[in-house]
């Protein structure tokens, strides 16, 4: 059974912006992420060719090319670990 | 200094100050060997006046609870500044909460700097004690701590500087500064992570109770079977300081750091900084949509840029940077009064070392500028 832990290595609050976490996905899937994401998610834009900007079910988001992701105005873990069930699996 | 590590887990791990066989004599005779070059990288009077702790937050709190738990008390008063990092904010606050006392916060200037005719009309003779960074992390501001020392001693207070950003980027000389505590960090100077150094002179190190119990800081624990009790007395400083098996790989790093440092000369490592900063700042102008922070002044700063791009969060720059190799750090650094001062939601920030060079500041611009007009 997949699990949003196969491809996420880490998640961090940031300090400085209103409840925003920083995803890092596993160094090995995070191509097969970002792709697994681009299909379920609206891209926005697009910036600089490495940071593309998604929106999905009213939350935006950016995806870097490192394989990195911030996602903003997240009420808490749960919220965020729903959010990745549905891009991821 | 990895080298220098390696060398002394490959042919002197051992304890210190615990045994008489040969490798515990090697590895004290290292880790005593670098206290006595910390001691004059800072110009300390005596070797006893160097503590070895694991970096500038533990050695705050050190004095905070060696010093500030039993003589601070309901009326005191202790200053600091609103651009400290929380590690000179927060033991305090803590211990406040227990002891009574007030903090008094002394105002920063709308350019980062500090607001000195501030910070000196709070001293009063309910002040005892007076905190100060010598260098902010997140502007880069240097405080003249020798002034705001000299008032502090006027009044009767002590002087406790953070210098996590100094001492690692300039000439510090605690003799010259006469301040009474300062604390820095091995990791921000080339050494490894997990080591510091609290200096404090020797006369009040001697007054002050230990931070820590356990094995190293003690002289004696005699056990009075009639009582029920033992019965101890500290060890010598700075070792009463120093409970435990202290991290001595840590120690020889730095020393080893210190060398490499010395050989560069720190006059030299500032002017280097300071030319890149220069650089730096003037070529951030050709950037539009950002706005960098602090002073222009040189002369008032060393090498650490604050900045944010219009449009983007902090984190949004640093992750960008970070797809390009270049590791910028993001938020408040530790520093959240300050960002609320500026009524900043958070700030990036490029800081230089020895090793960095006009060319990646080149390389920096260059993505953010395509950052910036994104």
């Amino acid at each position: 059974m997949p699990a949003v832990e196969d491809y996420v290595a880490r998640i961090e609050e940031t300090c400085g912006e209103d409840k925003s976490a920083i995803v890092t996905f596993k160094y090995d899937r995070k191509d097969e992420a970002i792709t697994r994401i681009s299909k379920k998610a609206k891209l926005k834009n697009s910036i600089a060719g490495v940071i593309s900007e998604f929106t999905y079910q009213d939350v935006s988001f950016r995806v870097f090319s490192s394989g990195k992701a911030i996602f903003k105005g997240i009420e808490n873990k749960e919220a965020l670990q729903k959010i990745l069930s549905a891009l991821l699996l | 200094m990895l080298d220098a590590v390696r060398g002394f887990y490959e042919n002197h791990n051992a304890n210190v100050h615990r045994a008489v066989h040969t490798l515990s004599q090697e590895a004290t005779a290292l880790y005593e060997n670098a206290r006595e070059k910390i001691k004059k990288f800072i110009n300390a009077q005596d070797s006893a006046e160097i503590v070895f702790v694991r970096g500038t937050t533990e050695a705050i709190n050190l004095v905070a609870y060696s010093w500030g738990l039993r003589n601070l008390k309901s009326g005191d008063e202790v200053l600091v500044s609103l651009m400290e990092h929380h590690s000179n904010i927060v033991p305090w606050e803590i211990l406040s909460k227990i002891n009574g006392f007030r903090i008094q916060y002394a105002k920063v200037n709308s350019d980062g700097t500090l607001n000195y005719e501030d910070y000196e009309s709070k001293f009063t003779s309910k002040t005892r004690l007076a905190c100060l960074g010598h260098v902010s992390n997140v502007s880069g501001v240097i405080n003249d701590v020798k002034r705001i020392g000299k008032v502090a001693h006027e009044h009767g207070a002590l002087m406790l500087v953070d210098a996590a950003q100094s001492v690692p980027h300039m000439p510090v000389d605690v003799k010259y500064l006469d301040v009474d505590f300062l604390a820095f960090s091995g990791h921000k100077m080339l050494a490894p992570t997990g080591i510091g150094v609290l200096y404090g002179q020797k006369e009040l190190l001697e007054q002050l109770a230990p931070f820590q119990g356990g094995g190293e800081m003690i002289r004696e624990v005699s056990f009075s079977q009639e009582q029920n009790r033992s019965s101890i007395s500290w060890n010598e400083l700075p070792w009463k300081f120093e409970a435990g098996t202290p991290n001595i790989c840590g120690a020889i790093g730095l020393m080893e750091a210190v060398n490499y440092l010395e050989r560069l000369g720190m006059a030299e490592v500032l002017q280097h900084e300071k030319a890149l900063t220069e650089y730096a700042l003037k070529r951030m102008q050709e950037c539009s949509n950002v706005m960098v922070y602090g002073p222009s002044d040189l002369q008032l700063k060393c090498g650490i840029v604050p900045f944010n791009v219009d449009g983007l969060s902090s984190h949004d720059v640093a992750l960008l940077c970070d797809n390009y190799g270049i590791m910028l750090r993001s938020g408040f650094h530790c520093a959240q009064p300050l960002h609320q001062i500026f009524k900043l939601q958070s700030s990036a920030r490029a800081s230089f070392y020895v090793y960095n060079t006009t060319e990646e500041i080149d390389r920096f611009v260059d993505v953010l500028k395509e950052i910036a007009n994104a």
